[in-house]
């Protein structure tokens, strides 16, 4: 589903993206740990296509498409969603509308018809009820003056209606205490799917004992210094990041 | 192609309501004098008192200078240069006689004029450069003993009304452009609402300047008698031209005791090409008096034509526990100025006052917020809140707040937020990463900025107003 070859990336001429490679399959839930500062959101922007960075090396490709050539929305279209480490606020923007405008956009390019308002809000409820977000949320501006919690609550919720091949979730533990973990851990699980990828960025362990990978990598400095399974997180829980760095370091 | 490229593109849209209706008109000769004066109040069949009053009305302006306070430029305008009355020849005496070009004319803007094909619960009046050419609705009003016809013929049919009221709000000494408009003014309506009368329906009036290099001058005066309840829009075009003409009104609203007036506008006059060539200088008066205790006068507007704009609608809080509100989106593309804001104030007891303001910024547009809340020494009790919000897109524009604020007496309080952002990049990628085109993007970013004020609008201009906004911004981001 999702190739990346030896992608280099840099931003403001500063190189953070040193010849990544990774590929994951239809249906493979993959993490990302690393330290702060590797490069993890860089990954999730260069694959969303983010403006601001340059692409020094190497491709992606995406369902038999290279994807580096593709306008944001035109990835989004094609079924690459991320949920933001730092969702963004748009005050006056109803949720609801702005979910419904998304959705159609993509139904849009697809050749679908738009659902209608009512057609919509059935999915919306069923979807809300699927991560346990509350209905006032719905009705309110786009995560204005949404807590930290909330506001990622809303990005899987989005997640589940626009139903994408591809979902990258950027550090989407952080800020949320145990519960609201569980609860959203339990709405990513419910989109596993077999024809739905995951690549999981996440800085701790504890949100990969809710949704378990089948692979986990190790980035860091922009490079991925070890691959291996989900018993790799746990190690690196126990020793930290301290062994990578000083390799990568060398 | 680029991003900037596309964004280009999108700036280059035409402007939908340029176009020129070719029907026979009658113009004055270019030039302003006492004569052209006079040849304007026979034409209109006026008495002698408003002759004299617009005789008045042209010494004093000779007299004045161009206020030079507001931050536009403009080159210096010469009055003798345009024609200041144009009107289509054979006035009509009823709707099935208006000139069918000028129907259709009506109807490409989206004001079938033709009652049985109009806007439900919409009484129009149609001004056609200087001329009223139609008013729908008028014998259903009737019944109501609602009064909505052009000015000049309730100058003909009502010359009490106004005789009363005509520049009891906005002397004629008021502002430069004040008198000006008080020489030479055209067309515009007038409305009266009888005591405790609710009316029925909305009421507008739409502006078209047609013919060119002549200026309209319109006239508007409504009167709301005690507990009435009237809103009014009035929405405004002109054809693209790369010459500038010169749009300078007067509008007086009166609210008597427990009287209230919605007054909407959506201007949306040429605003000149990408280059800031051509365009409407709109130097515009607007004022209501809330006269008597608990009256309310509310102005909404959307302004996203014009080259310039020079406009303070503002509200005088006679009456006590009368209640002001000024919700304003203004938009300057391109090299459209616009130096907008209102003003509030508080002579009665418990006076309050709201002020909202939007304004968005593209390309090399200038704006300015100007406002003045001034709470009188006998204005105890009262209560001013300003909110004034600025939405830069891109690095070439600029956006200024000025407000004055004077309070006389210790027992009111005054509120001012202003805030200044730039259209995030971040929220566009948000956006963009949900699958919505930049463009789209641009139009929910801005319409939820603007949200506050659209909402005031009557129901059926809102999705107008939204749609005027889209097509004033599309894509201009950089
Ligand atoms: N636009 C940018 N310009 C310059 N440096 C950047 C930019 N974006 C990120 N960086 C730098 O790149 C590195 C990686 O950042 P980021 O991808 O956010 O890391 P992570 O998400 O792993 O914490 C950091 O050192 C950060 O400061
Ligand atoms: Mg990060």
């Amino acid at each position: 589903m999702l190739s990346i070859r030896n992608l280099h990336a840099s931003a403001d001429g500063k190189s953070i993206l040193k010849g990544i490679n990774l590929e994951i399959a239809a249906g493979e839930i993959h993490a990302i740990m690393g330290p702060n500062g590797s490069g993890k959101s860089t990954l999730s922007h260069v694959l969303a296509g983010r403006d601001g960075y340059e692409i020094t090396e190497g491709e992606v490709i995406f369902d038999g498409e290279s994807l580096l050539e593709k306008k944001p929305e035109a990835r989004a279209q094609a079924g690459v969603f991320l949920a933001f480490q730092y969702p963004v606020e748009l005050p006056g923007v109803n949720n609801v509308y702005f979910l419904k405008a998304a959705l159609n956009a993509i139904r849009k390019s697809r050749g679908e018809d738009p659902l209608d308002a009512m057609d919509f809000m059935k999915l919306a409820r069923e979807k809300a009820k699927l991560v346990e977000m509350d209905g006032d949320l719905l009705k309110r501006s786009v995560n204005t003056g949404f807590s930290g919690g909330e506001k990622k609550r809303n990005e899987i919720f989005q997640m589940a209606v626009l139903e994408p091949k591809l979902c990258i979730l950027d550090e989407t533990d952080s800020g949320l205490d145990i519960d609201a973990l569980a609860t959203v851990s339990k709405g990513v699980n419910a989109l596993r799917d077999p024809g739905r990828s995951m690549l999981i960025i996440t800085h701790y362990q504890r949100l990969l004992d809710y949704i378990v990978p089948d692979v986990v990598h190790v980035l860091v400095d922009g490079k991925i210094a070890k691959t291996g399974t989900k018993e790799l997180a746990k190690e690196l829980e126990a020793n930290g990041y301290a062994e990578f760095q000083g390799k990568s370091a060398s | 192609m680029t991003s900037t490229e596309q964004i280009q593109e999108r700036l280059e849209q035409e402007y939908e309501a340029g176009f020129v209706t070719d029907v026979e008109q009658e113009f004055a000769p270019p030039g302003l004098s006492e004569d052209i004066i006079r040849f304007i109040s026979d034409k209109k069949n006026e008495p002698e008192w408003l002759l004299d009053y617009r005789l008045k009305s042209y010494r004093q302006w000779l007299k004045m200078e161009t206020p030079e306070w507001a931050k536009v430029k403009f080159p210096e305008i010469d009055y003798q240069a345009s024609s200041y009355y144009a009107a289509p020849k054979e006035g009509p005496k009823s709707l099935d006689e208006v000139d069918p070009e000028i129907l259709e004319t009506f109807e490409k803007l989206g004001i079938p004029l033709h009652e049985r094909a109009a806007l439900a619960g919409v009484a129009v009046d149609a001004v056609f450069d200087s001329v009223s050419v139609a008013t729908t609705f008028k014998g259903k009003l009737g019944e109501m003993g609602v009064i909505f016809c052009s000015f000049s013929e309730a100058v003909v049919e009502h010359p009490e009304l106004i005789k009363k009221y005509l520049g009891s709000v906005v002397p004629s000494t008021d502002n430069f452009f004040a008198a000006l408009n008080a020489a030479v003014f055209t067309d515009g309506s007038f409305v009266y609402i009888p005591k405790g009368v609710r009316c029925p329906m909305e009421l507008s009036t739409y502006f078209r300047i047609n013919a060119a290099n002549t200026g309209q001058f319109e006239r508007t005066l409504i009167i709301a008698d005690e507990g009435s309840h009237v809103s009014y829009l009035e929405g405004c075009t002109a054809p693209m031209r790369d010459e500038n003409q010169l749009h300078a009104a007067v509008v007086e609203l009166v609210a008597h005791k427990d009287a209230e007036i919605k007054y909407s506008t959506v201007q949306n006059w040429y605003p000149g090409n990408k280059d800031g060539l051509g365009g409407i200088f709109n130097f515009v008066t607007k004022r209501g008096i809330c006269e008597g205790a608990n009256s309310k006068i509310s102005w909404t507007q959307v302004e996203t034509g014009s080259a310039i704009t020079w406009k303070y609608p503002s509200c005088i809080l006679k009456g006590d526990n009368s209640v002001g509100e000024f919700f304003s989106v203004a938009i300057s593309n391109n090299y459209q100025q616009a130096d907008t804001g209102t003003k509030m104030i508080h002579l009665g007891k418990n006076t309050r006052s709201t002020i909202i303001s939007k304004g968005i910024t593209a390309g090399h547009g200038q704006q300015t917020y100007r406002g003045q809340v001034r709470i009188g020494k006998n204005a105890s009790g009262s209560r001013n809140y300003t909110q004034c919000d600025s939405l830069l897109l891109g690095d070439s524009c600029g956006a200024h707040t000025i407000p004055y604020i004077e309070v006389k007496n210790r027992s009111s309080t005054v509120e001012h937020e202003a805030t200044t952002s730039k259209i995030g990049e971040d929220q566009l990628f948000y956006c963009r990463q949900r699958g919505l085109s930049e463009e789209d993007a641009v139009n929910l970013i801005v319409n939820g900025f603007c949200k506050q004020v659209l909402k005031q609008l009557p129901m059926e201009f809102a999705v107008e107003a939204q749609k005027l906004l889209e097509v004033s911004l599309e894509g201009a981001v950089g």
